[in-house]
């Protein structure tokens, strides 16, 4: 209830720098998306590429979250721009996974038969295998947003603004409202754009 | 079955194992030795680097085999029949709780056990509950029907089938979930640094507050370097339960 009261009085700041936390995601999951799907499209035609490329990222993946942050401060500094370079850097592998993996399983037979049709191999892409990967790939979509979001909490550290200010400013002065509150955004807000991709995902399924 | 066993460790593993030894070792002798300044020279030494380390360790090791203690019979027993119902609803909230960010999780339980490693542990316990509830569930639900069906009528009690069908069966599924635990682990580890529970993170924290970038970037290697050999480690432990 205190904690609730501490809410209500403080509300403008809390969604002040929950807008804030929202924006710095979008911005990196934008960037990510775009990224991530063109590199994912490149290299299901060569495969030596694509087992460099995911043999990386899986490596990659397994690199904890505060320590890239901590490596891209002597690199880029701090502030906005390297915490969103971070998120960048570590949401795009899960989307270049499920690109990949959705292409690559579409059954070859339709890809032949769209090839015996004449489609050119950019129309295969856009008219036969991108709209059958979709599942897939929005699948990858949506766990890169929901790990954007929990890291956003962390770029924190290296002066993001958002959310994850809140928890760390509560840590620093051992006010655990600041820290619940924080939290509680958090898993708010992905809850939220979660079930909305889920929504998005199940609309456009073919 | 020998075959499988030599094919279960790879060249490239080796490789890389080799290669972040090399990188670890050799990164924490260029800090010790060539300090960029006076201050690092009077903070690094090896005693304080092997300290942070084992106390990683010993958040990761002792949370991670309280997570597997608890998610793994926790698991079994959702799947039997009486229980089988509650499975879903259990898995919700434990998903709604990993929803929460590690940071915050780690914190909060300041308030309950106040600074120092045993928060850091029993946060880190509850984090790491759900990768190996999840996949303890997936592996055992996932045996094939028949093959249960083929041990009932052989005259197979329950137990039996359980603990010599289903486990072994799911065995793969479940450390690979254990597997996604550890390395999640080691990285939440560094945060115990933020509630004075030691660890890697003392490094990231105290070069990031005196601004020399040879102490932080120790600081964020030594994880990463961890998370990775453990990822090849139970990698290869999962190719070897793999029937």
């Amino acid at each position: 209830m205190k904690t609730l009261e501490f809410a209500i009085e403080r509300w403008e700041t809390i969604l002040g720098l929950t807008i804030d936390h929202f924006e710095i995601v979008l911005t990196a999951m934008v960037i990510s998306i775009t990224m991530g799907v063109l590199v994912g499209i490149m290299i299901t035609y060569n495969k030596t590429a694509a087992k460099i490329v995911l043999n990386i990222a899986n490596v990659m993946m397994t690199i904890p979250s505060l320590a890239l942050f901590s490596i891209l401060i002597p690199l880029l500094g701090i502030g906005r721009a390297p915490a969103i370079a971070g998120l960048v850097l570590y949401t795009q592998l899960p989307i270049i996974r499920n690109v990949y993996t959705g292409i690559m399983n579409i059954e070859p037979s339709i890809i032949e038969s769209a090839r015996g049709m004449g489609l050119k191999k950019s129309k295969i892409m856009f008219k036969v295998k991108l709209p059958l990967a979709f599942p897939v790939i929005m699948t990858g979509v949506r766990t890169a947003t929901v790990m954007g979001i929990g890291l956003g909490a962390i770029a924190a550290y290296i002066g993001a603004g958002g959310l994850g200010q809140y928890i760390f400013q509560g840590i620093n002065r051992g006010n655990d409202k600041m820290i619940l509150i924080g939290a509680i955004m958090v898993s708010v807000i992905t809850v939220v754009i979660d079930r909305g991709l889920a929504f998005v995902q199940k609309r456009f399924e073919i | 079955m020998t075959k499988l066993r030599d094919s279960a460790i790879r060249i490239q593993d080796v490789i890389l194992v080799v290669l972040i030894l090399s990188i670890a070792i050799g990164f924490s002798y260029y800090v010790i030795n060539y300090p960029q300044d006076k201050i690092v020279e009077r903070f690094m030494s090896y005693e304080k680097i092997i300290m942070a380390i084992t106390q990683h360790l010993k958040i990761v090791v002792i949370s991670s085999l309280m997570a597997i203690g608890t998610s793994v019979p926790l698991g079994i027993i959702l799947t039997r029949p009486k229980f089988k119902k509650f499975a879903p609803r259990v898995l919700s909230i434990v998903n709604i709780g990993q929803t929460i960010p590690s940071l915050a999780i780690v914190a909060l339980f300041v308030g309950i056990l106040g600074i120092g490693i045993n928060t850091a542990i029993l946060a880190l316990w509850i984090y790491s509950l759900l990768p190996i509830l999840n996949n303890t569930l997936v592996g055992i639900i996932g045996v094939d029907k028949s093959i249960i069906e083929a041990a009932k009528g052989m005259g197979m009690q329950p137990k039996r089938i359980l603990f010599k069908i289903e486990v072994p069966l799911a065995l793969p599924v479940m450390v690979a979930g254990i597997r996604t635990a550890v390395t999640i682990n080691i990285g939440t580890a560094i945060f115990a640094a933020f509630v004075g529970g030691g660890g890697l993170g003392d490094l990231i924290i105290a070069g990031n507050n005196v601004n020399r970038w040879q102490i932080l970037v120790l600081g964020a290697t030594l994880p990463a370097l961890m998370a990775i050999l453990s990822d090849i480690a139970f990698g290869i432990v999962e190719r070897k339960t793999t029937i």
